[in-house]
């Protein structure tokens, strides 16, 4: 980390989090693609083989997010106490969560259970809402605190699961069905409805003005990138113009891709603290007391 | 019940940064880390500025959102309100620090000493391993406090008992002592003073009061 030395006045105003590095935030990026993968292979309809590739892959996304989160944390040999707090925790939730998941679907991978292959996509996807809730209860980080960003992180898992989804099966030949093509394209409408509601609900309520100026810049890039393009390219695949596969790659890489850069966005360059502030400034000699002083921050009528 | 708070008077700090210095005497906390520290607030625009001082610390919450968020328990709510961490328990995972909305809670990764590498001979003899990558704040000087406990000293009262910061101050802006104590300095202050708590609208009830004018 390079060291930060701001000056005294700027002391009060809200500072880019400098804790949870590009390792944390692979572990949102990886593991919520990961939940949303099992989830999505449940219940897409893929032949057996692709299921197993698909549940493989899953798991594979989540290890490697628990991975790079593990390199970060101050004392990795200490990581079992992370058990240790189901009561109130959702970062103890996600790894009793994480246990789950790799059970079963280590059990799916070797039985090919539809069954099982259900339960592991269920336990995927309290994986990725138990990730969700880490975000959301952290109440220093205003951007992720706010109530819209739970479905927001949910939402873009499920896309990155189906986009995955379809690009294994555009790269194993078979070509992604119509069914899997459209749940794509609906879950594209539903993260970008997600978006919208995080931001305006973000900007409404009052947020630090360098996280909003950061959100501000990345959304129209994610929109057009992230959801106008493959929803354009996903349609092409549903008419059934020529190179379907091709196109579905295409359009599945896109949406991992643009998902995986708004998780690195929201939880480390958009990612502003709290700040510090006074109520009132104090009365001073015969003067009166002098109002509010929030450094740093963009405030909306009746926000907080 | 018992609950040690802490009141600051802005009326009275004049922000000559005595506190930051004992804290750091008396907590030997590393290089660049701070548990007490008083920020300079510029706010207004030309001609009506306005320069305000600003102690802020671990606020002892009520209602701690580190400690909800902790994944192995080493961040606890005692029951006379101080917020602790067991060292032992840390993972340093750094939820804590994300959820504090104070900035108080820190993390060091690897040994810092003032002048390079090597520590100088009270560095040296203060420096805990334990607190090499777990998460550390400002803890109200517990020590004192249990001290208290074991001696029948009072904590506010009697500054063997009370926390650094607080003893040091030369303007008699801090304060410490039992809110739920109706005899106590801090219960008094406040009953006959204008006061409010920072981000109190995030729900974590916390433990220091700032004080900006009278009744």
């Amino acid at each position: 980390m390079k060291p930060f030395n701001p000056r005294a006045v700027e002391l009060a105003a809200p500072k880019q989090q400098r804790n949870w590095d590009w390792r944390a935030a692979a572990n949102f990026i990886c593991g919520g693609s990961g939940g949303g993968l099992l989830l999505v292979a449940a219940f897409a309809g893929l032949d057996a083989f692709a299921t197993r590739v698909a549940v493989l892959l899953g798991l594979a996304l989540i290890a490697c997010g628990l991975t790079c989160v593990w390199f970060e944390i101050g004392r990795p040999w200490r990581a079992m106490n992370v058990y240790r707090h189901f009561a109130t925790s959702w970062m103890t939730r996600e790894a009793v969560v994480a246990l789950a998941v790799f059970a079963t679907g280590a059990l799916a991978i070797f039985t090919g259970s539809v069954v099982l292959t259900v339960v592991v996509g269920a336990c995927g996807l309290a994986f990725l809402y138990s990730q969700a809730r880490i975000l959301a209860a952290n109440k220093g980080i205003p951007a992720w605190r706010h109530p819209a960003s739970v479905p927001l992180m949910v939402s873009t898992g499920l896309a990155e699961g189906a986009g995955f989804a379809i690009s294994a099966a555009a790269l194993a030949g078979a070509g992604p069905g119509t069914r899997l093509l459209g749940l794509l394209l609906v879950l594209l409408a539903v993260r970008v409805w997600c978006w919208r509601r995080f931001l305006g609900g973000l900007t409404r309520s009052g947020a630090p003005v360098a996280a909003l100026k950061v959100l501000d810049a990345f959304g129209p890039r994610f929109q057009t990138v992230g959801h106008g393009l493959p929803a354009v390219v996903l349609v092409a695949a549903l008419i059934g113009l020529p190179g379907r596969s091709m196109t579905a790659l295409l359009a599945g890489l896109l949406v991992v891709a643009s998902g995986w850069v708004m998780k690195y966005t929201l939880v480390r360059r958009a990612a502003y603290t709290q700040g510090l502030a006074v109520d009132h400034l104090p009365v001073r000699g015969r003067g009166p007391s002098g109002p509010a002083a929030k450094p740093g921050w963009k405030m909306m009528p009746g926000g907080s | 019940m018992t609950r040690y708070v802490m009141t600051i008077d802005l009326r009275r700090c004049v922000g000559c940064q005595t506190c930051t210095a004992a804290c750091k005497g008396a907590n030997a906390t590393p290089p660049g880390i701070q548990w007490r520290r008083v920020l300079d607030i510029e706010s207004g625009e030309f001609p009506d500025v306005r320069r305000t001082f600003l102690p802020v610390a671990c606020m002892h919450c009520g209602d701690p959102p580190c400690e909800h968020v902790c994944p192995t328990r080493a961040t606890t709510k005692r029951a006379d309100g101080l917020v602790a961490i067991d060292y032992d328990l840390c993972i340093g995972c750094a939820n804590c620090v994300m959820a504090c909305p104070y900035d108080a809670r820190s993390i060091v990764h690897e040994p810092r000493y003032a002048y390079g590498d090597s520590p100088m001979a009270s560095e040296a003899k203060r420096f805990d391993p334990a607190r090499i990558g777990v998460s550390m704040k400002c803890t109200f000087c517990k020590d004192r406090i249990d001290h208290a406990e074991r001696t029948g000293k009072v904590p506010g009262v009697d500054p063997e008992v009370t926390p650094a910061c607080v003893n040091s101050c030369i303007s008699g802006a801090m304060g410490f002592g039992d809110i739920d104590d109706p005899e106590s300095s801090v219960n008094k202050l406040l009953a006959e003073t204008q006061h409010f708590r920072m981000h109190e609208e995030l729900g974590t009830e916390p433990g220091v009061y700032y004080v900006w004018d009278m009744s």
